[in-house]
């Protein structure tokens, strides 16, 4: 009987708080459903700090402004631009493609395509074949590289070694 | 004896000369960009552009839901940048208020709060916790605080009647007589 009545109220308590956890998180915000805004914006107060984990009171402040606008039904759009018209673009993490901000979009994958473009000239520059036929010295890649005079020499001593081997 | 060696293809003069041109122009954007940054504050003796700033229901300016400078001409214009989650704004919150009370009456200056990066029911708690009167608004967009490439809050610009700067005050004041002593420099 004890055993019955210890599991009877275990599951009675144990009911009791996933209720209460269920309307809590009917009625109200969570944190969640706050957060998943607050990241996208940025207080210009704490540059370059997500408001979903900066800890000054001004943020705390704009993340309970966000509960409230979602808990009056305001859209995810409506509360961004409602943060923008007050405090200006420069809230938003991904800033409007407007004016000057579309270089922040063009120019980085300009540059990757340049940079590309860069290396495969060059990689097909240094695996081309460059054929140079015999007696030409002095004028090839190689003769460039050293000194007419001492191409000239090390020929020299190439065919008398091969004169002496025969 | 015939040599083949491949000819090196050179890119077009004017496409290098293109792509130098925007390489400068972009390095020319982000000098501009960085030296602003690097600016501080708009100076003593700046002439200040007109700009407007709209008004808390209750803390309007003589019944004018906005004010702007430029209809403040012949006037001193003590213009006070604050936040309610600003710590030491709330040191001379009273002094500011004790000044402007001093003055009111003569119509010789005029004090306008611009309430950065705020909130409005915390802001309005503010005011009313600090018994403030003098118009307030925000500053939307942060357009106005932009203007005058404030470092921070609280900071103060004493604007006298021809519309130039005269006096910057950063951080908080430490008595009224500060906030007298600055106005009257400028009081006929």
């Amino acid at each position: 009987m004890k055993k019955f009545l210890f599991i009877l109220t275990l599951v009675l308590v144990l009911s009791g708080l996933f209720t209460a956890t269920t309307v809590f998180a009917q009625d109200g915000i969570t944190d969640d459903e706050v957060n998943a805004i607050a990241k996208q914006l940025y207080c210009p107060v704490c540059e370059n700090t997500p408001l979903d984990v900066c800890p000054t009171e001004a943020c705390r402040q704009w993340r309970e402004l966000i509960r409230l606008q979602i808990s009056q039904g305001m859209t995810e759009a409506e509360i961004k631009q409602y943060f923008v018209d007050n405090y200006g673009a420069r809230v938003l993490a991904e800033p409007p493609r407007t004016g000057l901000n579309w270089l922040v979009y063009i120019l980085p994958p300009l540059f990757i395509l340049a940079g590309a473009f860069i290396l495969f000239r060059s990689f097909r520059e240094w695996t081309k074949p460059q054929i140079v036929e015999a007696g030409s010295s002095g004028e090839s890649d190689a003769g460039e590289a050293s000194s007419p005079s001492d191409t000239d020499d090390y020929i020299a001593r190439f065919e008398e070694e091969v004169k002496k081997r025969k | 004896m015939t040599e083949t060696t491949t000819p090196k293809r050179s890119v077009a003069l004017w496409v290098q000369i293109t792509i130098w041109a925007f390489l400068a122009g972009l390095l020319v954007l982000v000098g501009v960009i960085l030296g602003k940054r690097q600016q501080g504050t708009v100076q003593p003796g700046d002439a200040i552009p007109d700009f407007s700033l709209p008004l808390f229901s209750g803390y309007e300016y003589e019944g004018q839901s906005s004010v702007k400078l430029s209809d403040l001409q012949g006037k001193i214009v003590v213009l006070n940048f604050w936040a309610s989650w600003c710590k030491p704004c709330e040191q001379e919150a009273a002094e500011l208020e004790e000044a402007w009370r001093f003055y009111e009456p003569s119509g010789e200056v005029i004090f306008l709060g611009a309430d950065y990066v705020d909130t409005e029911p915390e802001a309005r708690s503010y005011l009313k916790k600090f018994s403030i009167t003098f118009p307030n608004g925000p500053d939307m967009g942060t357009k106005i605080s932009q203007m005058f490439r404030i470092r921070g809050v609280p900071e103060t610009y004493f604007i006298d009647q021809n519309g130039v700067l005269y006096y910057v005050k950063v951080g908080p004041f430490a008595s009224v007589d500060e906030i007298k002593n600055i106005v009257a420099q400028k009081l006929p």
